[in-house]
């Protein structure tokens, strides 16, 4: 009886859901995959101010979610994430469709074949909605520095913020998502899209999940594929996971994860780690809270929360204990001369040649390489370009490239210590404060900013493992509040179960509960 | 467990006051077995903003986690600290821009690296003797190594159209071989290439 599959309406906003309820609810006939795209294509168009894709790929989008919906009509699933819409960061390579990296250089760019991390959630039946907003090739912690303009934080137009920032006439004062991947960010937290795909670097998930009050999952590096993301530090880029609820999350890192022929940087989980539990009892758990991370800077909100944290655990028997990371406060300058010297080399791809922005320019190779990149690539970017080219030079290889690789080294090691004492789990904030105001953000170079913004997130790259932003709590300002959990490598689904824990506890809205932002 | 009454104190003000003042805090209204924080529903109704409600607010005696530092750990660098100002000269940044295939655009572009070596420069406060340079977080294990033979490929009609210019099966380069020009002449050819 096709004709009536459809015929038992779900009624609430089908959009809230989560990726457990709307999976659950597409199979029982409860909505339509059409439906349901439609329902979020027209939400992306409702919330366009907030510039949180580059590309909205309609078009596939439907085809897809009619494919998805004859298929439910069969009673042939393809996968838990069968039907649902998500969207990817646009560093992500996606077959025939514009991958822009947010640059001049890659603006007409159109991959020939398609990301693993984004072939995987295909295969499942998800509908890819659009590409998101993002720093120009991933460069920046405020989604700001992009060639497509700012994202903005979604709750910059809800209620909460909206009434204490002065009324809803002005929207002068409207907030970043934090970055890289905002626009990722952006569309989970808008109901635009059930998850989307960041990539993390440096932070570069974490901070906009915790600043626009979503999940973020930096997984282990090595757990999920990089081939087709476009990358910027080998070393320490990893896929990240931007859903609403820590159960999401799990559902897509088990989706994604595992050994890519692709990717010979990818590695199996090793079986004997506990998977994600929703039951996970915290009383066997040793929560670490390393002393460093009270940062110079570290707002008395966040502090607020860290603590409150702290007591629920401690509250519900898990020993909480002071641990040290000496090294935490030279991690950022070591991330930055290596993500420099990583950049230099991995850019040095875009030449104008093969693929991407080729400048007029014809005088010689070289002067049309030259040309090519100065008109292909913002400040940013040479910056990095440059700065990095300056600590790989033979007189300085020592005295920056190789000390920082020393520093990590050190780093890697204060958290191997931390654990091997007996702690299971470290608990953090994620940023210094919630999201600043977009005027009050610009006012500093990208540089400073990184350097405030990923000081909390980077050590986690520069050692591999896996780290969560949960969000806690809405600030004084109305606006998300998130803290990271950092565990031991290949514990993801502990972390995430942990997570899972402290999400049922703290009650944090969604932004369903208000009005709708609109502008 | 702690409850939220005993971690945050209540009081009645006028709102129109405490707005400049206060810590405000917005809850939506869920399940009460949540241990939420910051408690109070806040409507601001227009009309009336005099209208007194009632919001939480943070005392300064709250009570905090002993395990939680209090108060910053530790302090940027001062300047002062950093061993040396660096100097990078003309003839660096004609080799540097050489290198990159990037300029330095402006004097903004200068300063820019000179602040970012500075910062760099921090490193050196860090004893790293005997350290070992980490290469890898993968280090400790094996890396998987699949067979050597060809599993791709011919795939030239796949590529060559993301080319801007090519002849057959060629991609076209200008002519090679010829170094840039000296930097002065650069900074013509690169004006010229802007959109």
């Amino acid at each position: 009886m096709p004709g009536n599959r459809w015929a038992l309406r779900y009624c609430g906003n089908m959009l809230s859901l989560t990726i457990k309820e709307v999976s659950l609810a597409l199979r029982e006939g409860k909505i339509s995959p059409l439906e349901l795209c439609r329902k979020c294509l027209k939400r992306i168009k409702k919330t366009q101010h907030l510039n949180a894709y580059i590309t909205v790929t309609e078009e596939l989008a439907l085809k897809q979610a009619e494919e998805a919906e004859s298929r439910l009509l069969q009673g042939v699933y393809q996968g838990i994430l069968d039907g649902i819409p998500f969207a990817v960061k646009d560093n992500f390579c996606t077959e025939n469709i514009r991958t822009t990296c947010a640059s001049r250089m890659l603006k007409d760019f159109l991959p020939p074949y398609n990301a693993t991390v984004v072939q995987k959630l295909l295969d499942q039946g998800a509908v890819l909605v659009g590409k998101t907003n993002m720093d120009e090739f991933a460069m920046g912690s405020g989604s700001t520095d992009g060639v497509f303009g700012p994202v903005r934080n979604p709750w910059s137009y809800a209620a909460p913020y909206r009434e204490q920032s002065g009324g809803a006439e002005d929207d002068s004062e409207w907030v970043i998502t934090g970055g890289s991947s905002g626009g990722s960010g952006a569309a989970v937290t808008s109901l635009t899209s059930f998850l989307a795909l960041g990539s993390d670097t440096g932070g570069s998930t974490r901070n906009p999940g915790a600043l626009c009050g979503a999940v973020a999952l930096k997984p282990t590096y090595g757990l999920l594929s990089r081939h087709g993301l476009i990358p910027l530090v080998n070393s320490m880029d990893v896929p990240g996971i931007v859903t609403r609820s820590t159960s999401d999350a799990a559902i897509v890192l088990e989706v994604l994860q595992g050994r890519d022929l692709k990717d010979s940087t990818t590695v199996q989980s090793p079986t004997s780690h506990a998977g994600f539990s929703e039951d996970f009892d915290v009383r066997n758990l040793c929560v670490g809270i390393p002393k460093e991370y009270h940062a110079p800077g570290l707002s008395q909100e966040t502090l607020a929360q860290w603590s409150r944290l702290a007591d629920l655990l401690e509250g519900a028997g898990a020993r909480v204990r002071e641990v040290s990371l000496p090294h935490t406060q030279h991690s950022i300058v070591c991330y930055h001369v290596l993500c420099c010297a990583e950049v230099a080399s991995n850019m040095a791809r875009f030449d104008g040649l093969e693929y991407g922005h080729r400048s007029t320019e014809d005088s010689s190779t070289d002067a049309m390489y030259a040309a090519s990149r100065h008109e292909g690539f913002n400040a940013v970017v040479r910056g990095r370009i440059l700065s990095g080219n300056f600590f790989l030079l033979q007189q300085n290889y020592e005295r920056y490239f190789l000390k920082a690789q020393q520093v990590r080294r050190l780093i890697a090691e204060d958290f191997e210590h931390a654990f091997s004492a007996g702690v299971d789990v470290l608990l953090t904030p994620t940023t210094l404060s919630d999201a600043a105001s977009y005027s009050h953000f610009i006012q500093a170079d990208n540089r400073t900013r990184s350097t405030q913004e990923d000081v909390f997130t980077q050590p986690a790259n520069l050692a591999g493992l896996p780290a969560v932003s949960v969000p806690t709590a809405l600030s004084s300002r109305g606006l998300p509040i998130g803290l990271q959990l950092i565990g031991p490598a290949f514990q993801d689904g502990m972390l995430l179960s942990v997570a899972h824990w402290i999400e049922q506890r703290v009650g944090f809205p969604s932004i369903s509960n208000y009005e709708v932002p609109n502008k | 467990m702690l409850g939220i009454h005993q971690i945050y104190g209540r009081r009645r003000v006028q709102l129109n006051i405490i707005l400049p003042l206060l810590c405000r805090y917005y809850y939506a209204s869920r399940t009460d077995n949540m241990l939420s924080t910051n408690v109070k529903t806040l409507r601001k109704t227009r009309n009336t903003p005099s209208r007194p409600v009632t919001v939480a607010r943070l005392y300064s005696s709250n009570k905090h986690n002993s395990k939680v530092p209090k108060v910053p750990t530790w302090e940027p660098l001062g300047e002062d600290r950093i061993p040396s100002l660096p100097q990078v000269s003309s003839d660096l940044v004609d080799k540097l821009e050489r290198l990159a295939l990037v300029d330095f655009r402006t004097k903004e572009g200068l300063v820019c690296l000179e602040r970012a070596i500075r910062f760099a420069d921090h490193l050196n406060m860090v004893d790293t003797t005997g350290v070992e340079p980490m290469d890898s977080v993968l280090e400790h294990g094996q890396l998987f190594l699949r067979g050597d033979t060809v599993t791709e490929g011919d795939c030239a009609e796949k590529l060559l159209p993301l080319s801007n210019t090519t002849v057959e099966e060629y991609f076209v380069a200008p002519p090679g071989n010829i170094p840039l020009p000296r930097r002065e002449e650069r900074a013509s050819m690169l004006k010229h290439s802007e959109f």
